[in-house]
Order: C-alpha cells, then sequence, then structure tokens
C-alpha cells in the first residue's frame, strides 16, 4: 500500500489546496500520482495539461509535474500539439465536465477520432463549479441551477459514451468512490496507446451539494449507492466502456515523416 | 491493532469533511470540537489503537491531511 | 524544400518554403481561402525535413497546438485569413502572456466576417495588434511581395524565438496569390530561443534588459508552471497581486517596446525632403511606389514611405514626416492602419486613398497624388 506522505512529497506542490473542504478534486490529483507511481513511468515524462475552472486547478500548480494550464475548452488541442511535438511526453489532460464537453466538445470529439495518445479526465460534477454553478452539458434535465431556476430545459448527454462513439481507443467512468479501481483504471490509460478518457464523477460539495443538500461525503455515499458494475441495472454505470486497437496519430504521423525521409526526433 | 501506530493530522490542512472518520473501517477517527477556519470540526483520532493501517482514510482525504505512520 | 537559387513562386509558397529554411519544425492548421496553399504546400514538404503537420479541426485548436508544441522546444506555425484569425485571438493572447514563440500567418482577405473569400483587404492590421483581451504588444511583419513572404516568415521565426513571443506575418491575398521571381540563398540566418543556464530556474521573468527570459521545454525535468493566468517569475499563478499583474504585463509590453530599435525596419524614398510622403504597406503599396515614381519623373517632389514591420507601429519615424510634408495615406483597407497614422500625422497634412476589393491602377493613385499636392 502506498504511503500518503510518500506520494505528497513526490508529487504534491503548494497545499493547502484552493478547493472547498470535501470538494473531490483533491482525491482526483491523489489517484493520479497513485497511479503514475505504480506505473513504470517517471513524473518527468508527465505533461499535465488543463483548461478553465476547477478541475483544471488539480494538475496547475498543485500536480510536481510540467504543467500547461490553457483557455477555456482547449487543454486537448494543446495537448495535441505536446504529444505530436514530443512522442515521449505523457500527456494528461485533466479538465471539467463544462471545460471538455461543453466550451471544449468540438476538441474532445476530434481528439477521440484522432485517437492521439493522452488520458483525459473528465471531472464531471455536473455544473459550472467556479462561476457559482450554472448548467452545463451534464447537467440532468429538470434539475435546477444557477441559470436554469425553473429546471434544466434541455437535456444531458453521457459524454463517456460520445466519445465511445468518436472513436476513442479506451474509455471508462469510474467516481471518486471507487478510488482503488479508478486508481487502476488510470495505469490502463497509461498503458494505452490511444486517447484514453475517464469520467469521474467527482463530488463537488459546495454547488451541485447545496442544492442537493449533501455533503462531500454523502455524495461520496451516493456514489456509491447509485453506481453499478454490471452494465444491465438502472444504476450509473462504472468501469471500463470501450477498449478497441486502431492506428494512433502519433505514431501514424511519425512513421509518415521518416517514410518521407525526414527525421522526427 | 498496534501501538506501533501513530496517525498524524495536519491542521493547517484538514478541512473536517469528515470523509476519513466515515471511511475508517475501526472507527479510529472522529470529530473533534475545535473548529476550522470553515467552521467544521476538524478529524481527531480516538482510537489509534485500533488502526489496523488500511490507509483508506489516506486514499480518500482529498486535502493529504492525514499520514499514519507505523514506527 | 527548395534548393538555392531563383524560382517563379506564388507568395503563399514562398512563405511555406521560408519557414521550411526558417527551421519550422511543426504546423497546425485549417483551409481557408485565401491561405489554404501555405498548407497545402507544408503538408508535403514538412515531413521531408523531419516536421510534423497536422489539420486541425478549427482555428482555435490550430493555435493551441502549434502553442502546445512550441513548448517541446519546435519552431511553430499557423496560417489563416480573417475569419480565423478572429478564432485565433484567444490563444494568441495565451501565447502573449506565456511567452510562447510562435509565427501567425495571416493572409488577409475582404472583410468584415466572411466578406470576399479572394479578394484582398488589409482591415485586420489594428484586430492583429489589439484583437485578444487585455494590455499586449506583439510583432506583426507586412510584406509587399513574394520575395517578402519568402523572407519575412524567415525573419518572423526569427523574433519569435529572439523574443519569446508570438510574431504575426500580417500578408494579403494580394502578395499571397502573386506570383513573381524569388531568390531563395543557402545562408538564411536563424535564430533559436534561449535556453535556460545551469541553476535559472526564473522562466517567466528576468532582470535582463532584452527582457527576454530562458525557455526550458517540457519534458526536462523543470516541474513547468506554464499557465495564461497572471504569475510570478517561477510561474507561480497569482491571480490577485498588484505587484504580480504589474510586474508581468509591464515586461511584457517592454519586451517589445524597449527593443524596437532591433525590431522595426521600413522602407523610404525620399521622406525627409518631400511636399508629399505617400505611406503604404502590403500588395497596395506596390501601386503606390510605382505612381511615387511617375510622379517623380513628372517632376513632382513625392516621397514614399513602407513599413515592413508594421507592430510595433514605427511612429516616432512617421511623426517626424507628418511634420515636414503632406502624408497621403495609400491602403486597401478603410480602417486599416488610418487610426495609427492619424495618431501620428496632424490632421491638417494627413490625407487618405482607401479602396476595396482590388488594386488600384497606379495612374489612379497618381491622379490622386496630384490632388493632394
Ligand atoms: S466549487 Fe465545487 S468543484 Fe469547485 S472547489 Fe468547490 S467543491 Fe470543488
Ligand atoms: S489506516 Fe485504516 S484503520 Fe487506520 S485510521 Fe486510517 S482508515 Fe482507520
Ligand atoms: S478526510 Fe482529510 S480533510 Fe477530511 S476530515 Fe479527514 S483528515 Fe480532515
Amino acid at each position: 500500500m502506498l504511503k500518503a506522505k510518500d506520494i505528497k512529497e513526490k508529487y504534491v506542490r503548494s497545499h493547502p489546496s484552493p478547493f472547498c473542504p470535501g470538494c473531490g478534486g483533491g482525491m482526483v490529483l491523489n489517484s493520479l500520482s497513485r497511479a503514475v507511481e505504480k506505473s513504470k513511468l517517471s513524473k518527468d515524462e508527465i505533461v499535465a495539461v488543463s483548461g478553465i475552472g476547477c478541475a483544471a486547478w488539480i494538475p496547475s500548480p498543485h500536480w510536481r509535474v510540467d504543467t500547461l494550464h490553457t483557455t477555456h475548452g482547449r487543454a486537448i488541442a494543446f495537448a495535441t500539439g505536446v504529444k505530436l511535438g514530443n512522442q515521449d511526453l505523457e500527456v494528461m489532460v485533466v479538465s471539467g465536465d463544462g471545460d471538455c464537453a461543453g466550451i471544449g466538445g468540438n476538441h474532445l470529439l476530434h481528439g477521440a477520432r484522432n485517437n492521439v495518445d493522452m488520458n483525459v479526465f473528465m471531472i464531471n460534477n455536473g455544473l459550472y463549479a467556479m462561476t457559482g454553478g450554472q448548467v452545463a452539458p451534464t447537467t440532468e434535465h429538470d434539475e435546477e441551477t444557477l441559470t436554469t431556476p425553473y429546471g434544466n430545459p434541455s437535456s444531458s448527454f453521457e459524454a463517456a459514451e460520445v466519445v465511445k462513439a468518436a472513436g476513442a481507443g479506451h474509455v471508462a467512468r469510474w467516481t471518486t468512490y471507487h478510488m482503488n479501481e479508478l486508481i487502476e483504471e488510470v495505469e490502463k490509460a497509461i498503458e494505452t496507446d490511444g486517447f484514453s478518457f475517464i469520467e469521474i464523477l467527482t463530488q463537488c460539495p459546495t454547488r451541485t451539494g447545496k442544492k442537493k443538500n449533501m455533503s462531500g461525503l454523502e455524495m461520496l455515499e451516493w456514489y456509491k449507492e447509485n453506481t453499478s458494475k454490471d452494465q444491465d441495472t438502472e444504476k450509473i454505470y462504472v468501469g471500463t466502456l470501450s477498449k478497441v486497437d486502431k492506428p494512433e496519430l502519433t505514431e501514424q504521423i511519425y512513421r509518415q515523416i521518416k517514410e518521407a525521409g525526414g527525421d522526427p526526433k | 491493532m498496534s501501538k506501533d501506530v501513530e496517525i498524524n493530522i495536519d491542521r493547517k490542512l484538514c478541512t473536517g469533511c469528515g470523509i476519513c472518520i466515515k471511511f475508517c473501517p475501526k472507527d479510529v477517527l472522529d470529530e473533534s470540537d475545535d473548529l476550522n477556519q470553515y467552521g467544521n470540526h476538524f478529524a481527531e483520532v480516538v482510537a489509534e489503537e485500533e488502526c489496523i493501517v488500511c490507509r483508506r482514510c489516506e486514499l480518500y482525504c482529498p486535502d493529504f491531511a492525514i499520514e499514519v505512520e507505523e514506527r | 524544400m527548395k534548393e538555392k537559387g531563383e524560382y517563379f513562386m506564388e507568395g503563399n509558397i514562398a512563405c511555406a518554403e521560408g519557414a521550411l529554411k526558417a527551421g519550422c519544425g511543426f504546423y497546425a492548421g485549417y483551409p481557408i481561402t485565401p491561405a489554404s496553399e501555405v498548407m497545402n504546400h507544408l503538408s508535403e514538404e514538412l515531413p521531408k525535413v523531419g516536421g510534423r503537420f497536422i489539420q486541425m479541426e478549427d482555428e482555435l485548436g490550430s493555435m493551441a497546438s502549434i502553442v502546445g508544441a512550441s513548448w517541446t522546444g519546435l519552431k511553430s506555425m499557423t496560417a489563416t485569413s480573417g475569419p480565423g484569425f478572429s478564432l485565433m485571438q484567444e490563444n494568441l493572447g495565451y501565447a502573449v502572456m506565456t511567452e510562447t514563440p510562435c509565427v501567425v500567418v495571416n493572409v488577409q482577405r475582404a472583410g468584415p466576417s466572411t466578406g470576399q473569400a479572394t479578394k484582398p483587404g488589409t482591415g485586420d492590421v489594428m484586430q492583429a495588434r489589439f484583437g485578444s483581451q487585455g494590455d499586449y504588444e506583439l510583432i506583426a511583419l507586412s510584406p509587399n511581395s513574394v520575395q517578402e513572404m519568402f523572407d519575412f516568415t524567415v525573419r518572423a521565426f526569427n523574433l519569435a524565438e529572439r523574443y519569446r513571443t508570438p510574431v504575426v506575418l500580417l500578408a494579403d491575398a494580394g502578395v499571397g496569390h502573386m506570383r513573381e521571381k524569388v531568390k531563395i540563398r543557402e545562408d538564411v540566418k536563424t535564430v533559436k530561443r534561449r535556453r535556460p543556464e545551469e541553476g535559472e530556474r526564473e522562466f517567466f521573468d528576468t532582470d535582463r534588459e532584452d527582457h527576454v527570459p530562458p525557455m526550458p521545454n517540457f519534458g526536462e525535468g523543470e516541474e513547468l508552471l506554464v499557465t495564461g493566468s497572471t504569475h510570478l517569475g517561477d510561474g507561480t499563478r497569482d491571480t490577485s497581486s498588484f505587484e504580480a499583474q504589474d510586474n508581468l504585463v509591464r515586461r511584457l509590453v517592454d519586451k517589445i517596446e524597449d527593443n524596437r530599435e532591433d525590431i522595426e525596419d521600413w522602407e523610404e524614398h525620399h521622406a525627409e525632403d518631400s511636399d508629399l510622403v505617400v505611406v503604404s504597406y502590403g500588395s497596395m503599396s506596390r501601386p503606390a511606389r510605382g505612381a511615387v515614381r511617375k510622379a517623380r519623373k513628372e517632376g513632382h517632389n513625392v516621397g514614399f514611405f513602407r513599413p515592413k514591420v508594421i507592430w510595433p507601429s514605427p511612429e516616432k519615424r512617421l511623426k517626424k514626416i507628418g511634420e515636414n510634408s503632406k502624408v497621403l495615406l495609400a491602403e486597401l483597407s478603410l480602417r486599416g492602419y488610418r487610426m495609427e497614422v492619424e495618431r501620428s500625422v496632424p490632421s491638417e497634412n494627413l490625407h487618405i486613398f482607401d479602396r476595396l476589393n482590388s488594386l488600384p491602377t497606379v495612374d489612379k493613385i497618381y491622379d490622386n497624388i496630384k490632388e493632394v499636392l
């Protein structure tokens, strides 16, 4: 069993964190760090790319790796440049649901289609937390948020299913309640040469919690009760959604460079 | 388990979210009487001798505030 | 990549060739008229020299990915036209704030909005300078020939690397689609960004006179903090303090302003001692220069001034010219460079020849010169 002290010393900078009490953001940081520690990766190989929002602050500045804290929604596009620039880097994108599936939706689709080798973690708290709790593409129909005071007239979409349909190599969903499973899935993502997408349902006690009258702890328990590792139940499925072998973009582009007579180094 | 365990809760980091208290399988932890800057009760060790060093508290603490040391 | 020699070439191709000569290692772009030829050409040529090419899903992504690639140590570039340039403003500002060297080519077309995609215009001059939010300065070059499409692309890379800043090549459909002779030299001078020396840990601040901090790459163990938020010298985000904002934004502006002497470049003929000086740039400056030549032949005392670097604008030189003579600004737009010239030249001395859609004839400008004289 890894010790929190060692993980913290090696991977975490600038604590206390800016996250609210009971926020799942720190748990994501913890799980990513543990997965890297268990993998063969050196942390010097990692570049963590993020956009805007609470989730974007998980790696920047708290993760002790190279970080690129970018503009709203564009993390995957920046990350594509990083990966194509240097194939040896392990690119990790940490993005909120609004950042990733809302304003950044197009980059998400095409990152998945390209199957570019990166690990995208969509931290899903069901709304725009940093700006006060506005409706997001992941907010359920009829749900009240700051900007849907009469209930969400729109419907949510299952980002993980969308990414799967777009052709990502590896798609999964977990929650912060499932720390051990999540860590294992992140390890799998690191091993996957392709676009890995892990949706992480993450508690936001301050915004989502306040609306539902739940603390962070209660939300974790809600995840426990309302998820299932069995696909055939009414509950939210957690586990791997898809794992397919298909050409990875960086590999393809580097091969073409070599065939054209160039040296990509 | 044993007296060879020392559990440290860093009060600079503990937000008093209560997650460790609930997730500890051995009821080693509880709310303290003191309040932190958020008006929450810090976590506090109440039964160190019961600790089985499963490190679940460390795994779930969102703020790296709790550390279990084996002596 | 073309060998040394003389070629008959399109402007956009010359731009792509300039990028290859300058050592471009990464190109990301999205198809758009009248700039696509840059991308078409590089898609074939860049891999041959080891460079990466990708067509992105949009211009937001193109601009984002060239910034990402630049941090892996590659010289990076994208090319677009007005509509795409608008989308790029977001991450162009990010490149300014994070001091990321990169080259953005804007082959301007007639706007606003979709405008006339195949027709030239220079209505993006102000946008190039002010298009993204907040206070900043950047460098923009204005070529007026196929040769300059080549030369200025090389210089754009060199300035970007030298000053750790995005550089805009502000071309227009006139020069982009023009075909003429271009000379490609073997001994093209190239510049690479300054790398940190042993023990140098501040990558976002410096005491150096040139205001340019060193730049490491991702993957070198520096635990880099690159952020578009206001940050301290070590990259740490500081979203509230006066000192952080004042220190960073001032230095970013000074980095361009205090290095003007090295950056500025213009062409002038008889700008000191003429009754009238024609100021023009881009493809419009070609008939404008022709008209000046004709006027002088006819015995009129007329000079010519053309900024090759349009941002930072040669404001002192313009002011000097405007003090001593009348100025006729000839441009392929109504609002392009006009306000900048108005700022430098007293209104009683300033005359405007503006034109939309296509270049006027030499005679047309010549007639205007005579009217103003
Ligand atoms: S607002 Fe929500 S997501 Fe943001 S830090 Fe607070 S609890 Fe976490
Ligand atoms: S290590 Fe396990 S038993 Fe000990 S306090 Fe933590 S959760 Fe409880
Ligand atoms: S989980 Fe961490 S922050 Fe929360 S009460 Fe326990 S020690 Fe404090």
